[in-house]
């Protein structure tokens, strides 16, 4: 294994993991202040219950979260120093606002999650609000610098050294504001079936209680919302790809040559050696459609790029299957409770079946959706400016730490099931979170 | 000011004030790891009770400081990312299993229920006050490297001269010194956090941690007139000298304030030393970033980005700063009205 490969591994598996405790990090808050908001509105106790448990799984997945993301900010000077000499200072405002994001996340995860009983009702209820939106602009932030190595602007190339750095060029990026909507969507969608599968399960197995049905809607609800507008959203970054990156969506779509009246590939294998694409369903014209909005508008395909610059076709053809496959599936199964709940039969043992598969499939979307991207926009590692090669650390022995952090991430990803699999079975339970103070009293300050 | 030097400043604060806050939370888990004696559990849940809530906010002031640093001073960053690839690894090793560990353990059904004593100890005990305990040496072994001389830069390229900078004697001590401090400082605070025998308990391991601070501080100070000349003149130059001879006071007061009782002062002197000797190094390492080819004014970035630093600061600082008065407020105010 080389270095290039080794260090694109340990990056896609750091951010892999990372990204799942990120996507968690922005959803869960969201569900657990409605869940409170519910209980203090209506004084159900179950909406509280719900809240604390979902607190609890917080609790678990924003500590890994923020180990994960800190090995990134590691990483990014371990894996691409090179990089981080040229671009640390351009990118570097979005992940400064960050910072302060992150703070304020920190700080009223805390409040939140041991502040049960010493907050006042209410005030413990405006204590997640800041993290539900800290955790957003948190997401939306670090996506200005990802935006920006697609689409780089605000800066001049001199002797191979950035000049005249705009301080506000990762929010200059015209990527920013597509991929950060998309990508925030994504986390609801992520998160929001993701743990309406768990209460599905729960329902299967005879816990068809107000808790449970609670449960269910609430996360159905965001989850719903979110995934309709998802494909409205995608086709605003895949207009946009198709100006600025033409050769990710030509991967994506797996287009091998320019041609006017592009058709919509669905499914099939690409063989990227004999340029074509066994097994797929071509709509006819439909890509053309799509992205200029003219059944006849000529689409640019790989043919017009030299092999050294085309991306990974399979990969990201694949990858970009997936998400949308995963995102119309969501749909239909958002969509199903909805109406079923309408006809007053939500409980129904194929809809609760159906809603436990489809359980991962928001994030399988996410996570292929960052494939399509980052793999799509290889070989660059800024789009056009600097390549992935040319950032790479030049220190050996990436390999054997590629090995060791995977086989960590692995562990813990397996501990973690576990622990939320144990939660999440368990009955609802009030009792407090913390382990017991030594010496009992405290104060409440409303 | 030249925006560059003043964002050092800011650096320099920040991890000042990563070592004060983090560094009570890694010595927590370092008593954690040597917790003795019929109050065993009980020193356990007190270490617990006092991270929980604030761990992860403290935690914050670290990627901070790493943020600064790759977006102010973007070649310094790149060196270090290079030449310290083992020791960084290994300190995200240790980051990654501490966090782990304590969130495992206190959500794990043994851990949410009281620890008794005589239980036996979830394994995620362990990791954690093994991690504790491995974090804060590697992160002062990396200090150490900063200032050993050993890692060289010319034209973007690094090579290291001699024995790898994290494990050059001014390191070893540097490593060992970060260990002390942080068992200490979490001593101190839970001293002041707990009463009756188990303040006792921590007042005694406060007493001991101190004991070894000084006597690594005796060390140290000979070995970096060997080994660190550059540093050694920084430390005794007009600049750092009124700070070091404040943070000596302080430890002196830190002593005497836990012999004779007086906890919130101990706690107090305690921080005021930690933040004297760190930010005593700094201004003595001082304009150098990685000694002897990276300075503050060689490393710095775009002028506009070290000006937006500076410029959104404050309002970072004016959302920030409220923010974790309440957050100390209300899981530490008790401690400091109740106390007579
Ligand atoms: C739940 C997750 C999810 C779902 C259901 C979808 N996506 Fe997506 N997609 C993502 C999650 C995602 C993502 C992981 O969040 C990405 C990666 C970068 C970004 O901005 O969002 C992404 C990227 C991404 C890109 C590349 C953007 C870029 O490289 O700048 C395109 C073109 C689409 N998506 C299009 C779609 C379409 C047409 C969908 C129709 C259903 C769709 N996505 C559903
Ligand atoms: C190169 C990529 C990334 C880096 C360097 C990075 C860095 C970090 C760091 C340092 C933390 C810890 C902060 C804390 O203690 O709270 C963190 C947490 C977080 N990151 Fe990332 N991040 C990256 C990618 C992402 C992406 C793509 C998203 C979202 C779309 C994201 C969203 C979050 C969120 C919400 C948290 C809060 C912790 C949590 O809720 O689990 N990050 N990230
Ligand atoms: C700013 C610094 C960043 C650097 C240096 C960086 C670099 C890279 C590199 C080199 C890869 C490997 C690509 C491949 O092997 O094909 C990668 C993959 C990836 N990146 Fe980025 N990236 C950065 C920021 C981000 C951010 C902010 C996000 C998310 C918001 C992100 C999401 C991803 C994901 C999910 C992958 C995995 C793709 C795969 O599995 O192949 N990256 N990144």
């Amino acid at each position: 294994m080389d270095t290039l490969t080794a260090a694109r591994a340990q990056m896609e598996v750091s951010l892999a993991f990372h990204m799942v405790f990120a996507a968690l990090g922005i959803g869960m808050p969201l569900l657990m202040v409605v869940a409170e908001g519910l209980w203090l509105r209506t004084g159900s106790e179950h909406y509280r219950h719900l809240a604390r448990k979902w607190g609890k799984a917080t609790a678990l997945t924003f500590a890994v979260g923020a180990v994960s993301g800190t090995a990134l900010s590691f990483e990014l000077g371990l894996l691409w120093p090179r990089f981080m000499a040229f671009a640390g200072g351009i990118v570097g405002p979005a992940f400064a606002l960050e910072g302060y994001a992150f703070f304020v996340e920190a700080v009223f995860v805390g409040l939140y999650l041991y502040g049960w009983d010493r907050l006042a009702p209410r005030a413990h209820w405006w204590a997640g609000i800041p993290v539900a939106l800290s955790g957003m602009a948190s997401g939306v932030l670090v996506v200005a610098a990802n935006a920006w190595m697609q689409n780089p602007v605000g800066f001049r190339v001199v002797d191979g050294r950035p000049m005249d750095v705009s301080p506000f060029a990762p929010f200059q990026s015209p990527a920013w504001l597509q991929m950060s909507i998309h990508s925030t969507l994504s986390c609801y969608v992520a998160t929001g079936f993701a743990v309406a599968g768990v209460y599905a399960v729960g329902m299967l197995r005879g816990r068809r209680d107000a808790y449970h049905r609670s449960a269910l809607g609430i996360a159905l609800a965001v989850a719903t919302a979110a995934a309709v507008l998802q494909p409205l959203s995608g086709d605003l970054s895949a207009r946009h790809v198709a100006r600025h990156q033409p050769a990710k969506l030509a991967a994506a779509e797996a287009l091998f040559r320019t041609r006017a009246g592009a058709p919509l590939l669905v499914g099939g294998i690409p063989d990227a050696r004999a340029e074509t694409v066994r097994w797929g369903i071509e709509i006819p014209r439909g890509l053309s459609l799509l992205v200029a909005h003219r059944p006849d508008a000529a689409v640019m395909g790989l043919d017009r790029f030299a092999p050294a610059d085309r991306p990974n076709v399979t990969v990201a053809h694949l990858a970009f299957q997936v998400m949308v496959g995963c995102g119309f599936a969501l749909i239909g199964l958002g969509g199903g409770y909805w109406l079923a709940r309408r006809r007053g039969q939500a409980e129904g043992a194929w809809l609760l079946r159906a809603l436990a598969a489809g359980s991962p499939l928001g994030f399988l979307a996410l996570e292929a959706g960052w494939i399509v991207t980052e793999v799509g926009r290889q070989p660059w590692i800024v789009q056009g400016v600097m390549r992935t090669r040319d950032g790479v650390t030049p220190v050996a022995g990436v390999p054997a730490t590629f090995f060791g952090f995977a086989l960590l991430y692995l562990l813990l990803g397996v501990a973690l099931a576990l622990l939320l699999r144990r939660l999440a079975t368990g009955a609802p339970e009030p009792a407090p979170l913390a382990v017991p103070a030594p010496h009992a009293g405290g104060r409440r300050v409303a | 000011m030249s925006p560059e030097n003043a964002v050092a400043g800011v650096t320099l604060a920040a991890a000042v004030v990563y070592a004060v806050l983090a560094g009570a939370d890694f010595g927590g888990g370092i008593w954690d790891l040597l917790a003795r004696g019929p109050r065993r559990e009980e020193q356990r849940a007190a270490v617990a009770h006092a991270m929980g809530p604030v761990w992860e906010a403290n935690h914050v002031w670290l990627i901070f400081v790493i943020v600064l640093l790759f977006t102010a001073f973007p070649p310094a960053f790149a060196a270090l990312g290079v030449a310290l690839f083992v020791p960084f690894h290994l300190v995200l090793l240790g980051i990654i299993l501490r966090g782990a560990a304590f969130v495992f353990r206190a959500y794990s059904p043994q851990g949410a229920r009281p620890l008794l004593p005589g239980r036996p100890r979830p394994r995620w005990g362990v990791v954690f006050g093994a991690a504790s305990a491995l974090t804060p040496v590697l992160l002062g072994m990396c200090l150490g490297a900063v200032s050993s001389g050993g890692v060289r830069v010319r034209g973007g390229e690094v090579w290291i001269q001699g024995t790898p900078p994290w494990l050059t004697p001014v390191a070893l001590v540097m490593g060992a010194f970060a260990l002390a401090v942080c068992a200490y400082l979490a001593a101190v605070y839970l001293a002041n956090e707990t009463r009756g025998p188990l303040r006792d308990d921590f007042r005694c391991r406060a007493l001991w941690a101190g004991t070894a601070t000084v006597a690594l501080s005796v060390l140290a100070l000979p070995l970096l007139r060997v080994e660190a000349p550059h540093l050694w003149r920084g430390l005794l130059s007009a600049r750092a000298l009124p700070l070091l001879a404040v943070g000596v006071g302080a430890a002196l007061l830190s002593g005497w304030a836990l012999l004779a009782r007086r906890f919130r002062l101990a706690r107090v002197a305690t921080v005021a030393q930690t933040a004297c000797l760190l930010a005593g190094w700094g201004i003595a390492q001082f304009p150098y970033l990685v000694y002897p080819d990276v300075t503050v004014g060689s490393a710095a970035g775009p002028p506009g980005t070290l000006r937006f630093v500076l410029w959104t600061l404050p309002f970072g600082m004016a959302l920030l700063l409220p923010s974790l008065w309440l957050l100390f407020r209300v899981f530490k105010g008790e401690h400091l009205t109740r106390e007579e």
